[in-house]
């Protein structure tokens, strides 16, 4: 029994992979959950507005690396958030203008508000192909690893090694950042708390003086540099193509869904319970199980429960069974 | 139907025959095929959305399921891989399903807490194993079977024509069970429920060898009509062609291409038969009412979650079957050409647009969106090459706008959808 | 014009309104003289509710208008009514269940620029419970504190004229008594106060005037004591 390097070998590819995706999840959850409490329905066109805001990011960075311009060690990509951001912002606004408002004005029924935002879906899904192109891009620089698998290995001496990538690293960070500021922001801040309220008790609040254009064009603004952060930490760890953005959609309200729709803190820790899950499930364990179970013991197969195909079909069931067992999900979310 | 419904038909009809007058008759009749399915798609999502409410966007799912369901009935059994694990494969599915029905009653008859908890966990994980443990050599045996043209267990050898019945068992099957999960949710919930489980029927697709041959698709499947080269060599033919004055060759895609139209129309028809009838029914306008308010239906005793089956059901068989038509016509299978953006919210844009709940709103919408979606490429092309008309040749800028003249049809679809729903939410032929 | 001594601070007059295409309102009139209660009794479903939003503006009215302190408002929206002094506690859903007590005072103060803790502790001396429980999400408390938040957080803005839907409704006899002594004290401090209530007897008996609606018509008005006298308005609403 090596219960260390069983360790280690569950970090190397379970671990840090599942943190850094989740991080990347719980950024696009909170846009879904915020959506979903201030405005009150479900944002389909969210993957396509996460592709649109990264190609800004990306052709930015194209921009910045062809003027010479580096982070160092730090992806260049760092730098193009702002622009990226302002993006999709700006498709944000334009399409709460120009699409939403109205619905918002005849108090439509949420699911009008949902196939409208499958128009939205639809055209901000061709703009980012006409911009970008329905190919993979790779936008990553700077330093790789903070430390790699064999540095790992030679330092400690054990048999297995693992490594951290600076992508996972500024996942990492980046998220424990926002999310915190997020946060400050939402319990600390008049604006913030106006949110809250909003979400709370909508009459109510328009009784109390709050400005409800206002509360949604924030919401909105927080939704463009949650899900630009998003989706450019997930091109820098994995990489860009627009349909595996569309994808996403599934996970991401997944995770707001397993934490309870309107739930902020729900949808971060849905978030890293789906990516947990869902590498976990696709991970092959033998190995792992050969340096915990006794000699002879070892199973013969791969003990991977699913191929990494279905990794969606983790979310979809995780999704489910929430639904089913308890629909507010894990913390308490809205139900109107 | 009114003179306007009349007159926006005749101006779709006008449109295509237009289309064989500039392009060719050819084109024009393919287009009409896939208009044909395309309205059927619509249908199904209609008898939904329209009849019910309900919004599914697992659309793409049963579309799929409907085309494996041709590689199932029609294509010939592959023996060699029935012998080399043809059972272990049904016997795995057996544990699959024992072990799902266990849990299921263990969930019902255990009283709720910790107990309930490890019986279940007990019974999903002991039913994987075995399920695995069954399923994983047979699954290597029937793959490595003559991999480059079966690698699968094949059909049942049956006529292609009776695939668009099963097709509709297969797809009605699966929404029966999806459906006992996810309808009773909040309505977004059944849409997010709904575009996981088409993405999952994709992903079987796609990597269940055995079953469907996965990203190596299926060939050759059989066909309900004539080849094009057996006309080209039958004699009779050639003198009807030569009397049309049309060549060998396109007097036989033509042919072909017609019967096909001919085979779909009539389907259609029975669809429509039958939908107008339902609509009509007293099944219809208790649907309706279900939909309009679900409370008072509720209140008056109708069971509305088992109404809402029904008509998932109905309407799930309805997408199958034009997704069984579609791969018959295609003659092959690519479980890698299923997009949620072409094969769900693509339908969803001609029921809005047609007009939910009206059954010939459906069609039309069927018709003109599937028009729209072919004809705006070469418009977008057209017009981004006048755009670019000045921009010097090697300029990178019209290469990558001339590139991606493709996604302009996106973006139009978009629009067009944004547009009725706020200026027309009845669509083109409203409810009635 | 305005005469503060003797015209009502806020009046509805002759308002006639509805939802959607049927009026509720049938030329009615409610108003409340200053420092003064008056109060709203009627059947369930008379339009006590619906008077009562008309008047803050939460309703189009097809025919009659709102005055405060003798100026027209009819036209104002609800947030305008709150900056020119008038405060609302609906007669349900009316806090913010998952913020706490203190945020639900903040939300309270919002449209209100500078600072608010004087207010803030004003409130929290009528209502000590609420400091004790200042920290604690409103939506976690009993029906009388709920209540208690709710007219606080319409204090919030320093209104003329406080208008409360039901304040009692749903709570024990004892905080009944409770809130009524508070609400008199509010009077008190000049404050204006137009309420709605289904303890037709208690109410009256606080009230300097009262309106008893039915169908959406005044039917009877006089001085609380008045209606209380009155053989008729005992025998068809206050039980004999
Ligand atoms: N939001 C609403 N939309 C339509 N009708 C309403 C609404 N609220 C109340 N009503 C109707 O208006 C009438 C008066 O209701 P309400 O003012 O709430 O009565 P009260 O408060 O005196 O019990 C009732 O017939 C009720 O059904
Ligand atoms: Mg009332």
């Amino acid at each position: 029994m090596d219960f260390l390097n069983a360790l280690v070998l569950l970090a190397n590819f379970v671990l840090i992979p599942a943190i850094s995706y989740g991080s990347q999840l719980a950024l696009g959850a909170l846009g879904i959950t915020l959506i979903f409490a201030i405005l009150r329905f479900s944002h389909f066109a969210h993957g396509d507005v996460m592709a649109f805001g990264t190609a800004g990011v990306i052709l930015t960075t194209w921009a910045l690396q062809a003027a010479g311009v580096s982070l160092g060690p730090l992806p260049t990509a760092l730098l193009a958030l702002p622009v990226g951001i302002v993006a999709s912002a700006a498709i944000l606004l334009a399409a709460d203008r120009s699409v939403y408002r109205f619905y918002r004005k005849v108090k439509a029924k949420p699911i009008v508000v949902v196939m409208a935002s499958l128009g939205v879906m639809f055209v901000v899904n061709g703009l980012v192909r006409f911009v970008i192109g329905p190919n993979d891009q790779n936008f990553a620089d700077g330093a790789r690893f903070l430390f790699t698998v064999r540095e790992f290995r030679d330092a400690t001496g054990l048999a297995e090694g693992m490594g951290i990538r600076i992508s996972q690293v500024i996942t990492v960070v980046v998220t424990a950042i926002v999310v915190a500021a997020l946060f400050w922001f939402l319990n600390r801040t008049r604006t913030g708390k106006s949110m809250r309220a909003f979400s709370d008790n909508e009459d109510l609040a328009l009784l109390s003086g709050i400005n409800p254009e206002r509360v949604v064009t924030v919401t909105w603004l927080i939704v463009a540099v949650l899900v630009t952060m998003a989706g450019t930490l997930y091109g820098l760890d994995k990489s860009f193509k627009a349909f595996t953005y569309f994808q996403l959609l599934l996970p991401m309200f997944a995770a707001a869904i397993l934490g309870g729709m309107g739930n902020p803190v729900g949808a971060v820790v849905g978030a890293f319970v789906i990516a947990l899950s869902e590498v976990g499930v696709t991970y092959a364990f033998r190995k792992f199980l050969e340096y915990l179970l006794p000699d002879g013991m070892a199973p013969e197969g791969l003990v991977q429960l699913l191929s990494t195909d279905y990794k969606f079909a983790v979310s979809f069931v995780l999704l489910v069974v929430v639904l089913l067992v308890r629909p507010t999900g894990l913390f308490k979310g809205q139900t109107q | 139907m009114n003179l306007r419904n009349v007159i926006l038909f005749a101006i779709m009809a006008a449109l295509l025959v237009l289309v064989g007058f500039l392009q060719s008759p050819s084109v024009a009749m393919g287009m009409v095929n896939m208009c044909l399915i395309s309205a059927i798609m619509a249908l199904g999502v209609n008898i939904q959305w329209g009849y019910a409410g309900l919004f599914s966007v697992g659309t793409m799912g049963f579309v799929a399921l409907g085309g494996l369901a041709v590689v199932l009935t029609s294509m010939p059994p592959v023996h060699e891989a029935w012998s080399a694990g043809g059972l272990g494969v049904l016997g795995a599915l057996a544990i699959g399903v024992l072990t799902i029905v266990a849990a299921v009653q263990a969930w019902k008859r255990v009283p709720a807490g910790l107990g309930r908890m490890g019986a279940l966990l007990v019974i999903l994980v002991v039913g994987f194993v075995a399920y695995r443990a069954v399923l994983d050599p047979a699954v290597d045996a029937i793959e490595g079977t003559n991999t480059a043209v079966a690698g699968y267990l094949g059909g049942m050898g049956l006529p292609v024509l009776l695939s668009w019945v099963t097709a509709m068992g297969l797809a009605a099957g699966v929404a029966w069970v999806i459906g006992k999960v996810s309808l009773g949710l909040r309505s977004d919930y059944l849409a997010i429920a709904t575009l996981g489980i088409a993405e999952v029927i994709i992903a079987v697709l796609k990597n269940e060898d055995w079953l469907s041959r996965g990203v190596r698709n299926v060939n050759g499947l059989p066909r309900p009509v004539p080849y094009e080269v057996a006309l080209q060599t039958n004699p009779t033919f050639l003198s009807w062609a030569e009397w049309l004055g049309l060549g060998a060759t396109e007097a036989s895609s033509l042919f072909v291409k017609a019967c096909y139209a001919l085979l779909f129309a009539i389907v259609l028809a029975i669809i429509m038969w039958l939908s107008e009838r339902a609509w009509k029914s007293p099944w219809g306008r208790m649907m309706r009412a279900i939909r309009d308010n679900e409370t008072s239906a509720k209140a008056m005793g109708k069971d509305v979650k088992a109404r809402h089956l029904q008509v998932f059901i109905l309407g799930a068989a309805v997408c199958g079957l034009a997704g069984a038509m579609l791969v018959t016509l295609d003659g092959l299978l690519t479980p890698g050409s299923y997009q949620p953006l072409r094969f769900t919210f693509l339908i969803w844009v001609m029921v809005i647009v047609g007009g939910s709940g009206n059954n010939w709103g459906s069609v039309l919408g069927g018709f003109l969106i599937w028009f729209l979606w072919v004809q705006v490429e070469p418009i977008g092309l057209w017009l981004i090459g006048l755009l670019t008309a000045s921009m010097p040749e090697d300029s990178g800028l019209r290469a990558h706008l001339i590139d991606s003249a493709a996604h302009v049809r996106l973006m139009t679809m978009g629009v067009i959808l944004l547009l009725v729903l706020r200026f027309a939410p009845k669509g083109l032929i409203p409810e009635k | 014009m305005f005469d503060a001594a003797t015209d009502p601070v806020l009046i509805g007059e002759g308002m006639t309104g509805g939802y959607g295409a049927a009026d509720i309102l049938h030329n009615c009139t409610i108003s409340v003289n200053r420092g003064e209660i008056a109060v709203i009794v009627g059947p369930n479903g008379a339009g006590k509710s619906t008077a009562m939003k008309a008047v803050f503006g939460m309703l189009n009215l097809r025919q009659g208008h709102v005055r405060l302190m003798g100026e027209d408002i009819t036209a104002l929206s609800p947030q305008a009514r709150v900056s020119k002094g008038m405060g609302f506690v609906p007669q349900t859903h009316n806090i913010f269940p998952t913020m706490t007590v203190e945020e639900n005072l903040e939300m309270g103060a919002f449209i209100r620029e500078g600072d608010f803790r004087e207010t803030l502790e004003q409130v929290y001396d009528l209502f000590p419970i609420l400091r004790q429980k200042r920290r604690q999400a409103a939506g976690e408390l009993s029906g009388g504190q709920r209540q208690q938040v709710a007219v606080g957080r319409a204090l919030m803005t320093k209104p003329a004229v406080l208008m409360l839907d039901e304040p009692t409704a749903g709570v024990s006899p004892i905080v009944m008594d409770e809130l009524f002594d508070r609400i008199i004290e509010i009077a008190r401090t000049g404050v204006s106060i137009l309420m709605v209530e289904q303890n037709a007897r208690q109410a009256l008996d606080i009230a300097h005037k009262g309106f008893v609606l039915v169908q959406g018509a005044n039917r009877f008005t006089d001085t609380g004591q008045a209606l209380l006298a009155d053989p008729e308005v005992r025998r068809s609403f206050l039980g004999g």
